[in-house]
Protein backbone atom coordinates (compact mmCIF):
# COMPACT_ATOMS: atom_id res chain seq x y z
CA UNK A 1 0.00 0.00 0.00
CA UNK A 2 1.37 3.43 -0.85
CA UNK A 3 1.05 6.39 1.47
CA UNK A 4 -1.84 8.07 -0.32
CA UNK A 5 -4.07 5.05 -0.15
CA UNK A 6 -3.09 4.59 3.47
CA UNK A 7 -4.17 8.14 4.11
CA UNK A 8 -7.46 7.40 2.43
CA UNK A 9 -8.00 4.35 4.59
CA UNK A 10 -7.19 6.46 7.62
CA UNK A 11 -9.67 9.11 6.53
CA UNK A 12 -12.36 6.52 5.99
CA UNK A 13 -11.59 5.18 9.43
CA UNK A 14 -12.08 8.57 11.03
CA UNK A 15 -15.24 9.15 9.02
CA UNK A 16 -16.49 5.77 10.23
CA UNK A 17 -15.74 6.61 13.85
CA UNK A 18 -17.43 10.01 13.58
CA UNK A 19 -20.42 8.34 11.98
CA UNK A 20 -20.70 5.73 14.73
CA UNK A 21 -20.55 8.34 17.46
CA UNK A 22 -23.05 10.73 15.94
CA UNK A 23 -25.40 8.31 14.20
CA UNK A 24 -27.67 7.33 17.14
CA UNK A 25 -28.33 10.93 18.15
CA UNK A 26 -28.71 12.06 14.54
CA UNK A 27 -31.17 9.27 13.78
CA UNK A 28 -33.49 10.13 16.67
CA UNK A 29 -33.17 13.86 16.04
CA UNK A 30 -33.95 13.53 12.34
CA UNK A 31 -36.84 11.16 12.93
CA UNK A 32 -38.68 13.51 15.27
CA UNK A 33 -37.35 17.08 15.14
CA UNK A 34 -36.23 17.51 11.54
CA UNK A 35 -38.81 15.24 9.97
CA UNK A 36 -41.46 16.72 12.26
CA UNK A 37 -40.88 20.27 11.10
CA UNK A 38 -40.73 19.22 7.46
CA UNK A 39 -43.94 17.19 7.70
CA UNK A 40 -45.74 20.05 9.44
CA UNK A 41 -45.27 22.08 6.27
CA UNK A 42 -46.27 19.15 4.06
CA UNK A 43 -49.44 18.38 6.05
CA UNK A 44 -50.39 22.03 5.98
CA UNK A 45 -51.09 21.64 2.26
CA UNK A 46 -53.58 18.82 2.82
CA UNK A 47 -57.21 18.46 3.62
CA UNK A 48 -57.00 15.58 6.01
CA UNK A 49 -58.64 14.28 9.19
CA UNK A 50 -55.46 12.60 10.42
CA UNK A 51 -57.15 9.25 10.58
CA UNK A 52 -57.51 7.19 7.44
CA UNK A 53 -55.87 7.79 4.12
CA UNK A 54 -58.19 10.24 2.43
CA UNK A 55 -55.64 13.01 2.02
CA UNK A 56 -56.40 15.66 -0.49
CA UNK A 57 -53.76 18.08 -1.73
CA UNK A 58 -55.19 21.57 -1.61
CA UNK A 59 -52.06 23.70 -1.98
CA UNK A 60 -52.09 26.92 0.02
CA UNK A 61 -55.82 26.85 0.65
CA UNK A 62 -55.34 26.22 4.37
CA UNK A 63 -53.12 29.27 4.62
CA UNK A 64 -55.53 31.43 2.66
CA UNK A 65 -58.23 30.41 5.10
CA UNK A 66 -55.87 30.91 8.00
CA UNK A 67 -54.99 34.54 7.32
CA UNK A 68 -58.70 35.34 7.25
CA UNK A 69 -59.36 33.45 10.48
CA UNK A 70 -60.02 36.01 13.24
CA UNK A 71 -59.29 33.37 15.92
CA UNK A 72 -55.73 32.99 14.63
CA UNK A 73 -54.99 36.70 14.96
CA UNK A 74 -56.71 36.78 18.30
CA UNK A 75 -54.55 33.93 19.59
CA UNK A 76 -51.42 35.51 18.12
CA UNK A 77 -52.33 38.69 19.97
CA UNK A 78 -52.68 36.70 23.20
CA UNK A 79 -49.28 35.12 22.56
CA UNK A 80 -47.74 38.57 22.08
CA UNK A 81 -49.39 39.81 25.28
CA UNK A 82 -47.84 36.83 26.98
CA UNK A 83 -44.43 37.71 25.52
CA UNK A 84 -44.66 41.32 26.65
CA UNK A 85 -45.92 40.49 30.13
CA UNK A 86 -43.33 37.76 30.58
CA UNK A 87 -40.46 40.07 29.65
CA UNK A 88 -41.72 43.14 31.45
CA UNK A 89 -42.84 41.41 34.65
CA UNK A 90 -40.80 38.25 35.12
CA UNK A 91 -37.42 39.73 34.23
CA UNK A 92 -37.60 42.82 36.48
CA UNK A 93 -39.12 40.76 39.31
CA UNK A 94 -36.42 38.14 38.85
CA UNK A 95 -33.75 40.84 38.98
CA UNK A 96 -35.32 42.34 42.07
CA UNK A 97 -35.36 39.00 43.87
CA UNK A 98 -31.78 38.34 42.75
CA UNK A 99 -30.70 41.70 44.20
CA UNK A 100 -32.52 40.76 47.39
CA UNK A 101 -30.69 37.45 47.54
CA UNK A 102 -27.31 39.12 47.04
CA UNK A 103 -28.06 41.88 49.57
CA UNK A 104 -26.77 41.81 53.11
CA UNK A 105 -29.99 40.71 54.81
CA UNK A 106 -30.02 37.51 56.84
CA UNK A 107 -31.41 34.21 55.64
CA UNK A 108 -30.85 34.64 51.91
CA UNK A 109 -30.16 30.93 51.53
CA UNK A 110 -33.52 30.05 53.06
CA UNK A 111 -35.23 32.67 50.91
CA UNK A 112 -33.70 31.23 47.77
CA UNK A 113 -34.84 27.73 48.71
CA UNK A 114 -38.44 28.86 49.04
CA UNK A 115 -38.46 31.33 46.13
CA UNK A 116 -37.35 28.63 43.71
CA UNK A 117 -40.04 26.14 44.67
CA UNK A 118 -42.72 27.13 42.10
CA UNK A 119 -40.33 25.93 39.36
CA UNK A 120 -40.52 22.39 40.72
CA UNK A 121 -44.22 21.82 40.20
CA UNK A 122 -45.36 20.45 36.89
CA UNK A 123 -47.40 22.87 34.83
CA UNK A 124 -50.40 20.60 35.25
CA UNK A 125 -50.05 20.73 39.03
CA UNK A 126 -49.57 24.51 38.97
CA UNK A 127 -52.54 24.94 36.67
CA UNK A 128 -54.91 22.88 38.79
CA UNK A 129 -53.69 24.46 42.01
CA UNK A 130 -54.24 27.99 40.75
CA UNK A 131 -57.60 27.04 39.23
CA UNK A 132 -58.57 26.03 42.74
CA UNK A 133 -57.29 29.35 44.11
CA UNK A 134 -59.44 31.20 41.58
CA UNK A 135 -62.48 29.00 42.19
CA UNK A 136 -65.59 31.21 42.52
CA UNK A 137 -67.10 29.32 45.46
CA UNK A 138 -64.25 27.79 47.43
CA UNK A 139 -61.22 29.60 46.06
CA UNK A 140 -58.54 31.07 48.25
CA UNK A 141 -58.64 34.41 46.44
CA UNK A 142 -62.36 35.06 46.96
CA UNK A 143 -62.07 33.85 50.52
CA UNK A 144 -59.26 36.30 51.12
CA UNK A 145 -61.19 39.19 49.56
CA UNK A 146 -64.17 38.44 51.77
CA UNK A 147 -61.98 38.43 54.86
CA UNK A 148 -60.46 41.82 54.21
CA UNK A 149 -63.89 43.28 53.58
CA UNK A 150 -63.77 43.41 49.81
CA UNK A 151 -66.46 40.81 49.24
CA UNK A 152 -67.89 42.96 46.47
CA UNK A 153 -64.83 42.19 44.34
CA UNK A 154 -65.42 38.44 44.49
CA UNK A 155 -65.56 36.92 41.04
CA UNK A 156 -65.29 33.76 39.01
CA UNK A 157 -61.84 34.79 37.86
CA UNK A 158 -61.27 32.15 35.20
CA UNK A 159 -64.86 32.12 34.04
CA UNK A 160 -65.03 35.75 33.06
CA UNK A 161 -63.71 36.96 29.72
CA UNK A 162 -62.43 40.12 31.37
CA UNK A 163 -60.27 38.52 34.05
CA UNK A 164 -59.33 35.10 32.65
CA UNK A 165 -56.24 36.21 30.75
CA UNK A 166 -54.91 38.26 33.66
CA UNK A 167 -55.50 35.35 36.02
CA UNK A 168 -53.56 33.03 33.74
CA UNK A 169 -50.76 35.58 33.29
CA UNK A 170 -50.34 35.95 37.05
CA UNK A 171 -50.00 32.19 37.36
CA UNK A 172 -47.39 32.08 34.60
CA UNK A 173 -45.38 34.81 36.32
CA UNK A 174 -45.57 32.93 39.61
CA UNK A 175 -44.28 29.82 37.91
CA UNK A 176 -41.39 31.27 35.91
CA UNK A 177 -40.06 34.25 37.85
CA UNK A 178 -37.85 31.96 40.00
CA UNK A 179 -35.91 30.87 36.95
CA UNK A 180 -35.06 34.45 35.99
CA UNK A 181 -34.17 35.10 39.62
CA UNK A 182 -31.52 32.36 39.49
CA UNK A 183 -30.25 33.51 36.08
CA UNK A 184 -29.97 37.10 37.27
CA UNK A 185 -28.31 36.02 40.48
CA UNK A 186 -25.68 34.10 38.53
CA UNK A 187 -25.14 37.24 36.42
CA UNK A 188 -24.84 39.41 39.53
CA UNK A 189 -22.24 37.19 41.19
CA UNK A 190 -20.11 37.50 38.06
CA UNK A 191 -19.79 41.26 38.50
CA UNK A 192 -16.50 41.87 40.31
CA UNK A 193 -16.86 43.53 43.71
CA UNK A 194 -13.93 45.88 42.92
CA UNK A 195 -16.04 47.72 40.38
CA UNK A 196 -18.49 48.74 43.09
CA UNK A 197 -15.64 49.68 45.39
CA UNK A 198 -13.98 51.98 42.90
CA UNK A 199 -17.37 53.44 42.02
CA UNK A 200 -17.93 54.13 45.70
CA UNK A 201 -14.71 56.09 45.84
CA UNK A 202 -15.97 58.13 42.91
CA UNK A 203 -19.15 58.74 44.85
CA UNK A 204 -21.40 56.43 42.87
CA UNK A 205 -23.46 54.27 45.18
CA UNK A 206 -26.98 52.91 45.35
CA UNK A 207 -29.07 53.90 42.38
CA UNK A 208 -26.18 55.30 40.39
CA UNK A 209 -24.14 52.15 40.78
CA UNK A 210 -27.15 50.10 39.75
CA UNK A 211 -27.77 52.00 36.50
CA UNK A 212 -24.11 52.41 35.57
CA UNK A 213 -22.55 49.16 36.70
CA UNK A 214 -25.11 46.47 37.48
CA UNK A 215 -27.43 46.89 34.51
CA UNK A 216 -24.80 47.29 31.76
CA UNK A 217 -22.83 44.32 33.05
CA UNK A 218 -25.99 42.25 33.24
CA UNK A 219 -26.91 42.95 29.62
CA UNK A 220 -25.87 39.48 28.45
CA UNK A 221 -27.89 37.78 31.16
CA UNK A 222 -30.85 40.00 30.39
CA UNK A 223 -30.58 39.21 26.70
CA UNK A 224 -30.48 35.46 27.32
CA UNK A 225 -33.43 35.74 29.69
CA UNK A 226 -35.42 37.75 27.16
CA UNK A 227 -34.81 35.27 24.34
CA UNK A 228 -35.68 32.41 26.67
CA UNK A 229 -38.87 34.05 27.74
CA UNK A 230 -39.71 34.86 24.12
CA UNK A 231 -39.30 31.30 22.85
CA UNK A 232 -41.22 29.95 25.83
CA UNK A 233 -44.08 32.42 25.48
CA UNK A 234 -44.63 31.83 21.78
CA UNK A 235 -45.14 28.10 22.20
CA UNK A 236 -47.04 28.26 25.45
CA UNK A 237 -49.69 25.59 25.86
CA UNK A 238 -49.98 23.56 29.06
CA UNK A 239 -51.18 26.06 31.58
CA UNK A 240 -53.93 27.66 29.52
CA UNK A 241 -55.05 24.23 28.40
CA UNK A 242 -55.35 23.02 31.98
CA UNK A 243 -56.81 26.20 33.47
CA UNK A 244 -59.22 27.46 30.82
CA UNK A 245 -58.89 25.31 27.70
CA UNK A 246 -58.52 28.57 25.78
CA UNK A 247 -61.81 29.89 26.99
CA UNK A 248 -64.01 31.51 28.06
CA UNK A 249 -65.07 32.30 24.53
CA UNK A 250 -61.48 32.32 23.28
CA UNK A 251 -60.31 34.89 25.84
CA UNK A 252 -57.16 32.90 26.65
CA UNK A 253 -56.73 31.11 23.33
CA UNK A 254 -53.08 30.79 22.29
CA UNK A 255 -51.68 29.62 18.95
CA UNK A 256 -50.74 26.24 20.43
CA UNK A 257 -54.12 25.64 22.08
CA UNK A 258 -55.85 26.69 18.87
CA UNK A 259 -53.71 24.26 16.88
CA UNK A 260 -54.56 21.49 19.34
CA UNK A 261 -58.23 22.27 19.06
CA UNK A 262 -58.24 22.22 15.26
CA UNK A 263 -56.09 19.10 15.00
CA UNK A 264 -57.17 16.89 17.86
CA UNK A 265 -60.66 18.04 18.76
CA UNK A 266 -62.07 18.90 15.34
CA UNK A 267 -59.76 16.42 13.54
CA UNK A 268 -58.77 18.91 10.91
CA UNK A 269 -55.09 17.96 10.80
CA UNK A 270 -54.35 19.90 7.64
CA UNK A 271 -55.60 23.14 9.11
CA UNK A 272 -53.98 22.37 12.46
CA UNK A 273 -50.66 21.85 10.66
CA UNK A 274 -51.08 25.19 8.92
CA UNK A 275 -51.42 26.82 12.36
CA UNK A 276 -48.32 24.94 13.52
CA UNK A 277 -46.39 26.08 10.45
CA UNK A 278 -47.51 29.64 11.11
CA UNK A 279 -46.35 29.30 14.74
CA UNK A 280 -43.01 28.04 13.54
CA UNK A 281 -42.54 30.96 11.16
CA UNK A 282 -43.62 33.53 13.76
CA UNK A 283 -41.23 32.09 16.34
CA UNK A 284 -38.39 31.92 13.84
CA UNK A 285 -38.92 35.50 12.63
CA UNK A 286 -39.27 37.07 16.05
CA UNK A 287 -36.41 35.11 17.64
CA UNK A 288 -33.94 35.80 14.85
CA UNK A 289 -34.92 39.48 14.72
CA UNK A 290 -34.34 39.84 18.44
CA UNK A 291 -31.07 37.96 18.22
CA UNK A 292 -29.97 40.21 15.37
CA UNK A 293 -30.92 43.46 17.07
CA UNK A 294 -29.38 42.61 20.42
CA UNK A 295 -26.22 41.32 18.78
CA UNK A 296 -25.74 44.60 16.96
CA UNK A 297 -26.33 46.64 20.03
CA UNK A 298 -23.87 44.77 22.21
CA UNK A 299 -20.96 45.51 19.84
CA UNK B 1 -31.08 55.36 56.56
CA UNK B 2 -29.51 51.96 56.47
CA UNK B 3 -31.92 50.63 59.05
CA UNK B 4 -34.87 51.90 57.02
CA UNK B 5 -33.46 50.26 53.92
CA UNK B 6 -32.99 47.00 55.79
CA UNK B 7 -36.54 47.01 57.09
CA UNK B 8 -37.76 47.66 53.57
CA UNK B 9 -35.72 44.71 52.26
CA UNK B 10 -37.12 42.40 54.93
CA UNK B 11 -40.65 43.48 54.15
CA UNK B 12 -40.12 42.69 50.46
CA UNK B 13 -38.46 39.39 51.37
CA UNK B 14 -41.36 38.32 53.56
CA UNK B 15 -43.92 39.42 50.99
CA UNK B 16 -42.37 37.16 48.35
CA UNK B 17 -41.84 34.42 50.90
CA UNK B 18 -45.60 34.34 51.38
CA UNK B 19 -46.32 34.64 47.66
CA UNK B 20 -43.98 31.83 46.64
CA UNK B 21 -44.13 29.63 49.72
CA UNK B 22 -47.67 29.91 51.03
CA UNK B 23 -49.24 27.84 48.24
CA UNK B 24 -47.06 24.93 49.32
CA UNK B 25 -48.07 25.27 52.99
CA UNK B 26 -51.67 25.58 51.87
CA UNK B 27 -51.29 22.34 49.90
CA UNK B 28 -49.80 20.55 52.88
CA UNK B 29 -52.53 21.66 55.30
CA UNK B 30 -55.37 21.07 52.89
CA UNK B 31 -54.21 17.53 52.23
CA UNK B 32 -55.13 16.67 55.83
CA UNK B 33 -58.61 18.17 55.68
CA UNK B 34 -61.93 16.61 54.82
CA UNK B 35 -63.92 18.22 51.98
CA UNK B 36 -66.46 19.45 54.56
CA UNK B 37 -63.79 21.07 56.66
CA UNK B 38 -62.30 22.73 53.59
CA UNK B 39 -65.58 24.21 52.45
CA UNK B 40 -66.33 25.63 55.89
CA UNK B 41 -63.07 27.49 56.08
CA UNK B 42 -60.64 27.44 53.19
CA UNK B 43 -57.50 28.43 55.01
CA UNK B 44 -58.04 27.31 58.59
CA UNK B 45 -55.59 24.77 59.99
CA UNK B 46 -56.85 21.19 59.86
CA UNK B 47 -58.61 20.34 63.12
CA UNK B 48 -57.60 16.73 63.01
CA UNK B 49 -55.06 15.02 60.83
CA UNK B 50 -57.18 13.06 58.41
CA UNK B 51 -55.30 10.70 56.13
CA UNK B 52 -58.44 9.90 54.15
CA UNK B 53 -57.20 11.89 51.16
CA UNK B 54 -53.96 9.98 51.06
CA UNK B 55 -55.83 6.70 51.14
CA UNK B 56 -57.98 7.93 48.27
CA UNK B 57 -54.96 9.01 46.22
CA UNK B 58 -52.68 6.07 46.91
CA UNK B 59 -54.81 3.60 45.00
CA UNK B 60 -53.34 1.10 42.53
CA UNK B 61 -54.35 3.16 39.49
CA UNK B 62 -52.62 6.26 40.83
CA UNK B 63 -49.50 4.31 41.71
CA UNK B 64 -49.60 3.05 38.16
CA UNK B 65 -49.24 6.64 36.89
CA UNK B 66 -46.28 6.96 39.18
CA UNK B 67 -44.66 3.82 37.87
CA UNK B 68 -45.27 4.89 34.25
CA UNK B 69 -43.67 8.25 34.89
CA UNK B 70 -40.67 6.65 36.56
CA UNK B 71 -40.20 4.24 33.65
CA UNK B 72 -40.55 6.90 30.95
CA UNK B 73 -38.33 9.43 32.72
CA UNK B 74 -35.53 7.07 33.66
CA UNK B 75 -35.41 5.34 30.28
CA UNK B 76 -35.43 8.66 28.45
CA UNK B 77 -32.68 10.07 30.66
CA UNK B 78 -30.54 6.96 30.19
CA UNK B 79 -30.93 7.01 26.40
CA UNK B 80 -30.34 10.75 26.17
CA UNK B 81 -27.19 10.62 28.27
CA UNK B 82 -25.83 7.71 26.28
CA UNK B 83 -26.40 8.97 22.75
CA UNK B 84 -25.90 12.67 23.52
CA UNK B 85 -22.56 12.07 25.23
CA UNK B 86 -21.36 10.01 22.27
CA UNK B 87 -22.31 12.71 19.79
CA UNK B 88 -20.84 15.38 22.07
CA UNK B 89 -17.58 13.50 22.23
CA UNK B 90 -17.37 13.58 18.45
CA UNK B 91 -18.24 17.29 18.34
CA UNK B 92 -15.75 18.18 21.06
CA UNK B 93 -12.83 16.02 20.04
CA UNK B 94 -12.92 14.91 16.41
CA UNK B 95 -11.98 17.01 13.43
CA UNK B 96 -14.27 16.52 10.49
CA UNK B 97 -15.66 18.81 7.89
CA UNK B 98 -19.31 18.96 8.98
CA UNK B 99 -18.54 19.29 12.68
CA UNK B 100 -19.72 22.87 13.11
CA UNK B 101 -22.66 22.58 10.75
CA UNK B 102 -24.01 19.44 12.38
CA UNK B 103 -23.51 20.84 15.85
CA UNK B 104 -25.38 24.02 14.91
CA UNK B 105 -28.16 21.93 13.41
CA UNK B 106 -28.58 20.02 16.66
CA UNK B 107 -28.43 23.09 18.84
CA UNK B 108 -30.84 25.00 16.60
CA UNK B 109 -33.43 22.50 17.81
CA UNK B 110 -33.61 24.50 21.04
CA UNK B 111 -35.03 27.48 19.20
CA UNK B 112 -37.76 25.48 17.49
CA UNK B 113 -40.99 25.46 19.44
CA UNK B 114 -41.43 21.72 19.99
CA UNK B 115 -45.20 22.00 19.75
CA UNK B 116 -45.05 22.72 16.03
CA UNK B 117 -44.18 19.06 15.46
CA UNK B 118 -47.11 17.75 17.48
CA UNK B 119 -49.28 16.62 14.55
CA UNK B 120 -46.51 14.93 12.51
CA UNK B 121 -45.24 13.10 15.58
CA UNK B 122 -48.74 11.94 16.42
CA UNK B 123 -49.05 10.56 12.89
CA UNK B 124 -45.57 9.04 12.95
CA UNK B 125 -46.03 7.33 16.31
CA UNK B 126 -49.31 5.89 15.04
CA UNK B 127 -47.66 4.54 11.89
CA UNK B 128 -44.83 3.03 13.93
CA UNK B 129 -47.47 1.21 15.96
CA UNK B 130 -46.28 2.91 19.14
CA UNK B 131 -49.44 4.88 19.87
CA UNK B 132 -50.65 4.47 23.45
CA UNK B 133 -47.39 2.94 24.68
CA UNK B 134 -44.58 4.15 26.90
CA UNK B 135 -41.86 3.70 24.23
CA UNK B 136 -43.97 5.94 22.00
CA UNK B 137 -43.34 8.74 24.50
CA UNK B 138 -39.65 8.02 24.93
CA UNK B 139 -38.83 8.67 21.25
CA UNK B 140 -40.07 12.26 21.07
CA UNK B 141 -38.89 13.01 24.62
CA UNK B 142 -35.40 11.82 23.74
CA UNK B 143 -35.37 13.86 20.57
CA UNK B 144 -36.48 17.06 22.28
CA UNK B 145 -33.90 16.57 25.02
CA UNK B 146 -30.98 16.11 22.63
CA UNK B 147 -30.25 19.75 21.72
CA UNK B 148 -29.82 20.90 25.33
CA UNK B 149 -27.96 17.73 26.31
CA UNK B 150 -25.53 17.98 23.39
CA UNK B 151 -25.03 21.66 24.03
CA UNK B 152 -24.17 21.16 27.70
CA UNK B 153 -22.00 18.09 27.19
CA UNK B 154 -20.04 19.38 24.21
CA UNK B 155 -19.27 22.52 26.19
CA UNK B 156 -18.11 20.41 29.09
CA UNK B 157 -16.03 17.97 27.02
CA UNK B 158 -14.18 20.84 25.40
CA UNK B 159 -13.01 21.99 28.83
CA UNK B 160 -11.57 18.60 29.80
CA UNK B 161 -7.76 18.69 29.42
CA UNK B 162 -6.56 16.69 26.44
CA UNK B 163 -3.32 15.23 27.87
CA UNK B 164 -4.89 12.08 29.26
CA UNK B 165 -6.52 11.16 25.97
CA UNK B 166 -3.47 12.00 23.91
CA UNK B 167 -1.46 9.58 26.01
CA UNK B 168 -4.16 6.96 25.57
CA UNK B 169 -4.28 7.54 21.82
CA UNK B 170 -0.50 7.06 21.72
CA UNK B 171 -0.95 3.77 23.50
CA UNK B 172 -3.27 2.75 20.70
CA UNK B 173 -6.58 3.06 22.48
CA UNK B 174 -9.55 3.57 20.18
CA UNK B 175 -11.88 6.56 20.47
CA UNK B 176 -14.50 4.24 21.88
CA UNK B 177 -12.25 3.14 24.73
CA UNK B 178 -11.18 6.71 25.43
CA UNK B 179 -14.79 7.83 25.49
CA UNK B 180 -15.90 5.03 27.76
CA UNK B 181 -12.92 4.84 30.11
CA UNK B 182 -11.77 8.45 30.30
CA UNK B 183 -14.27 10.98 29.04
CA UNK B 184 -17.47 9.51 30.41
CA UNK B 185 -16.20 8.98 33.97
CA UNK B 186 -14.73 12.49 34.02
CA UNK B 187 -18.03 14.06 33.04
CA UNK B 188 -20.20 13.31 36.03
CA UNK B 189 -21.03 17.00 36.62
CA UNK B 190 -22.28 17.46 33.06
CA UNK B 191 -24.11 14.14 33.18
CA UNK B 192 -25.80 15.13 36.44
CA UNK B 193 -26.87 18.49 35.03
CA UNK B 194 -28.24 16.95 31.84
CA UNK B 195 -29.86 14.10 33.72
CA UNK B 196 -31.65 16.31 36.23
CA UNK B 197 -32.90 18.70 33.60
CA UNK B 198 -34.19 15.95 31.36
CA UNK B 199 -35.70 14.01 34.21
CA UNK B 200 -37.72 17.01 35.33
CA UNK B 201 -38.70 17.80 31.76
CA UNK B 202 -40.03 14.31 31.09
CA UNK B 203 -41.55 13.99 34.57
CA UNK B 204 -43.60 17.13 34.01
CA UNK B 205 -44.22 16.92 30.25
CA UNK B 206 -47.86 17.17 29.33
CA UNK B 207 -48.86 17.95 25.74
CA UNK B 208 -47.19 15.02 23.98
CA UNK B 209 -48.42 12.62 26.63
CA UNK B 210 -51.91 14.05 26.17
CA UNK B 211 -51.82 13.33 22.46
CA UNK B 212 -49.89 10.06 22.38
CA UNK B 213 -51.46 8.22 25.32
CA UNK B 214 -55.01 7.04 25.63
CA UNK B 215 -55.41 4.10 28.04
CA UNK B 216 -55.56 4.87 31.76
CA UNK B 217 -53.00 2.17 32.52
CA UNK B 218 -50.37 3.89 30.33
CA UNK B 219 -50.90 7.44 31.57
CA UNK B 220 -48.08 9.38 33.15
CA UNK B 221 -48.46 11.48 36.29
CA UNK B 222 -49.42 14.84 34.73
CA UNK B 223 -52.19 13.11 32.78
CA UNK B 224 -53.17 11.12 35.85
CA UNK B 225 -53.37 14.17 38.09
CA UNK B 226 -55.53 15.89 35.52
CA UNK B 227 -57.78 12.87 35.28
CA UNK B 228 -58.08 12.76 39.06
CA UNK B 229 -59.02 16.44 38.97
CA UNK B 230 -61.71 15.69 36.42
CA UNK B 231 -63.18 12.84 38.46
CA UNK B 232 -62.93 14.40 41.90
CA UNK B 233 -63.50 18.06 41.06
CA UNK B 234 -65.76 18.56 44.10
CA UNK B 235 -63.29 16.96 46.46
CA UNK B 236 -60.78 19.81 46.51
CA UNK B 237 -58.62 18.40 49.34
CA UNK B 238 -58.40 15.13 47.42
CA UNK B 239 -57.20 16.89 44.26
CA UNK B 240 -54.68 18.89 46.26
CA UNK B 241 -53.38 15.70 47.86
CA UNK B 242 -52.94 14.19 44.40
CA UNK B 243 -50.91 17.24 43.37
CA UNK B 244 -48.79 16.96 46.50
CA UNK B 245 -48.15 13.24 46.14
CA UNK B 246 -47.31 13.65 42.45
CA UNK B 247 -44.83 16.42 43.18
CA UNK B 248 -43.30 14.82 46.24
CA UNK B 249 -40.42 12.96 44.52
CA UNK B 250 -39.20 16.15 42.91
CA UNK B 251 -39.63 18.17 46.10
CA UNK B 252 -37.75 15.60 48.20
CA UNK B 253 -34.97 15.43 45.65
CA UNK B 254 -34.83 19.23 45.66
CA UNK B 255 -34.39 19.41 49.41
CA UNK B 256 -31.66 16.75 49.30
CA UNK B 257 -29.68 18.18 46.41
CA UNK B 258 -30.79 21.77 46.03
CA UNK B 259 -27.69 23.15 44.31
CA UNK B 260 -27.71 20.39 41.74
CA UNK B 261 -31.39 20.74 40.95
CA UNK B 262 -31.26 24.52 40.58
CA UNK B 263 -28.11 24.26 38.52
CA UNK B 264 -29.57 21.53 36.34
CA UNK B 265 -32.83 23.33 35.71
CA UNK B 266 -31.26 26.66 34.95
CA UNK B 267 -28.38 25.56 32.77
CA UNK B 268 -30.76 23.31 30.90
CA UNK B 269 -33.01 26.26 30.28
CA UNK B 270 -30.29 28.70 29.31
CA UNK B 271 -29.12 26.68 26.35
CA UNK B 272 -27.38 29.12 23.99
Amino acid sequence: MNTSSMKRVNKLNIAGTVFLFIFPAALVYCLFNVFGVAMTFYYSTLKWTGIGTSMQYIGLLNFLKLVKDPMLWHSLKNNLILVIVSISVQLPLGLMLALLLTSKIKGTKFLRTIYFMPMLLSTVATGILWSLFYDPNFGLLNFFLEHIGLASLKSGWLGSEKTAMTAVLITICWQYTPMYMILMKAGLTNIPEELYESARIDGATGNKAFWHITLPLLSDTIKISAVLSLVGSLKYFDLTYVMTGGGPNGATELMATYMYKKGFVEFNMGYGSAIAAFMFLVALTITSTVQYITRRRSF
Amino acid sequence: MNAVKNIFLYVVAVFFLILMGYPFIFVLFTSFKTPMEYMMNVWALPKTISIENYIKVLQPYFLRYFLNSIVVSSCTVAIVIFIASMASYAFARMHFRWNKVLFTLFVAGMMIPAHTTLIPIYVLINRLGLFDSLPGLMGPYTSFSLPVAIFIMTGFFKEVPKELEEAALMDGCSHWVIFRKIMFPLSTPAIATTGIYNFLYTWNEFIYALVLINSPSIKTLPLGIREFYGMEAVNIPGVITAILVGSLPVLIFYFLAQERVINGLVSGAVKG
